[in-house]
């Protein structure tokens, strides 16, 4: 059982066990169970305030569980030693809700920090990765600009080329369509389906948008504020037809599940 | 209402109303839920559409129990809370200061995360620009103590001791406390924004989860800037107060110019403008450490950085003032 665990640890990229959040005396979740395999790209869903992206936090390091572990293959990502958590932390990339990217800086300069504290590449050879990075998310051009010199959309296309800057093992998306208008959200779609074939990379994205998470989602958790804990984990798709929770199919279906039912009755 | 045995069923004729909003609807349901406790039965009869939607959609949404959000505490319990509050709070500026000594520490060991870009901007920021507010306020503050000291020694005849009055006070005090509270006001305020703002934006996080020590990249410049340039502000301060001295002195006291500057030479020692240094010197890490701290404990929201903003320059000439008070009672029983 043990070592069979240990397995299972060690093949996918982050395990999640028992994990509870909370606020204080407050709990927001409990008895979180999952794992993400490596490539895939993961959907954590739910209604507002359930804690999607409080779980988010405590994957990337920004908040510690009240209990249980988070584990980065077979590491035990809250017990080891913060400057190791780090660089873990070197190896992901995160685009933040609101983009995040740091405003008293160009748009190149935001791309360039990282690799400038963490690479030996020459100034020039630095400029070109920048330039690159920017032209991948359509933002060729805009080096100069400083964020608030270009549109809510085109932030976060910049943030996430600071995001993939170190070429990340797992990226992590906080509500990446969140403002932005239907198409722009689908064109994100696209970018971060490619980027995962491209890079290779894990992805993990925290969002309720309905179109994104059939896209793109391989595997995905519903956290439940109700019950205060999971209670679904699979494809959406799969979910979708099997899922026996009235509130998971009312979400994944927009409300239409539950009207359905009381219109049979 | 008073003989209720009598009336059991209430029924509302509403066929006439032609123009009604939301108070309308609080009346009827506070009708309702009235006659409930008096176990009487109400309809509504021809209400307009609209007002009938509202009301059945407003009592299908039960209310959820969210809890009390303000408990009512008893006086003890909100002492005790108030104390337990001032106690976090002191860890939490005793962490602070921790952190901001490791980030000098790894200054010193040339290993800290900071631009040197950044640590000129601000210096520019906080030396350069303070420059014309600094000037304008030490220019009047030496020319409201000669005034001062002008009408109380021309009494005695003694007009020219105004020269003292101005350059020693300067030297121990003013020039170093008034910059003080110039910078807690501008830069220290400047700081709570900047870094309030950038919590607000994720943007700490965001340099957090790049393993970038925000300690490091933003509080260490700020405050390297801002211990540097507080004594050269501190000197110009102390020239300036008392060349507003000395204006009031050639002009309204008619002393010759050369005899003025003589006396405030003959005036202060190097002790003075030494302890005068020294007190800038500590002014200017704890505005700031006032301003960083406020900035980087801002919650998420704009009036969270407001509340930061006014709680670094509270803090700041708070704590400017206590320091100084320690400094003049420590060098006044050593007799310097």
């Amino acid at each position: 059982m043990e070592a069979a665990e240990l397995k299972g640890r060690q093949e996918s990229h982050i395990t999640v066990v028992d994990l509870e959040m909370a606020y204080g005396s407050f709990v927001i979740q409990r008895d979180l169970n999952f794992s993400i395999g490596r490539g895939e790209i993961f959907v954590i869903m739910g209604g507002s305030g359930c804690g999607k992206s409080t779980l988010l936090k405590h994957l990337i390091g920004l908040m510690e569980p009240s209990r249980g572990r988070v584990f980065y293959g077979d590491v035990s990502f809250w017990e080891i030693e913060s400057r190791d958590r780090d660089a873990i932390m070197r190896r992901s990339g995160i685009l933040y809700q609101s983009g995040a990217l740091w405003s008293s800086m160009t748009l190149e300069e935001n791309v360039a920090l990282p690799l400038m504290e963490y690479s030996d590449l020459r100034g020039s050879d630095i400029r070109d990765l920048v330039s690159l990075k920017l032209a991948l998310v359509g933002l060729g051009g805009f080096e100069q600009f400083y964020p608030s010199e270009v549109s809510g959309g085109m932030r976060k296309r910049a943030a996430l080329a600071r995001a993939i800057a170190l070429d990340p093992e797992i990226l992590f998306f906080d509500e990446p369509s969140a403002g932005l208008d239907p198409v722009s959200a689908r064109m994100l779609d696209d970018l971060i389906l490619e980027l995962r074939d491209s890079l290779g990379a894990t992805v993990v994205v925290v969002t309720h948008e309905l179109p994104s998470i059939f896209a793109i989602g391989d595997k995905a958790v519903f956290l439940d504020s109700d019950t205060k804990t999971m209670t679904a984990l699979g494809n959406p798709h799969h979910l979708l037809k099997e899922s026996s929770d009235r509130k998971v199919l009312k979400f994944l279906t927009r409300g239409e599940y539950d009207s359905k039912k009381t219109d049979g009755l | 209402m008073k003989s209720q045995g009598d009336y059991h069923r209430i029924r509302i004729h509403a066929g006439n109303v032609t123009h009604w909003d939301s108070t309308l609807l609080v009346f009827l349901e506070r009708f309702r839920k009235f006659s409930r406790e008096k176990h009487v039965q109400v309809d509504f009869e021809g209400l307009p559409e609209g007002a009938d939607r509202l009301l059945k959609l407003a009592s299908a949404t039960s209310r959820k129990e969210t809890g009390d959000r303000e408990e009512e505490l008893s006086l003890l319990n909100r002492i005790g809370h108030e104390a337990l509050k001032w106690y976090r709070a002191a860890g939490e500026i005793i962490d602070f200061i921790g952190r901001a000594t490791l980030a000098f520490v790894n200054l010193f060991r040339g290993r800290a995360q900071m631009r040197r870009s950044d640590l000129l901007g601000v210096i520019q920021e906080c030396g350069v620009n303070a420059l014309p507010i600094v000037s304008l306020i030490s220019i009047l503050v030496g020319l409201i103590f000669a005034f001062v000291g002008a009408v109380q020694l021309r009494m005695f005849g003694a007009q020219i001791f105004v020269a003292d009055l101005v350059a020693l006070a300067m030297a121990r005090e003013m020039a170093a406390m008034m910059t003080g509270i110039i910078m807690a006001g501008r830069t220290g305020a400047a700081f709570a924004a900047q870094l309030g703002t950038m919590q607000v934006n994720e943007e700490i996080d965001a340099f957090r989860t790049f393993g970038i020590s925000p300690m490091e990249f933003l509080v260490l410049p700020r405050m390297l800037a801002l211990m540097l340039m507080m004594p050269f502000l501190y000197f110009y301060s102390l020239f300036l107060g008392i060349l507003g001295g000395a204006i009031v002195g050639t002009w309204m006291l008619d002393l010759p110019w050369v005899q003025y500057s003589h006396q405030t030479q003959m005036a202060i020692t190097l002790t003075d403008v030494s302890i005068g240094l020294v007190k800038s010197a500590i002014f200017g890490v704890l505005v700031a450490l006032s301003g960083c701290l406020r900035g980087m404990q801002c919650g998420r929201s704009a009036s969270a950085v407001g509340l930061a903003t006014t709680s670094a320059v509270v803090t700041g000439i708070v704590w400017i003032i206590v320091a100084d008070s320690i400094v003049t009672v420590i060098t006044s029983m050593l007799g310097i």
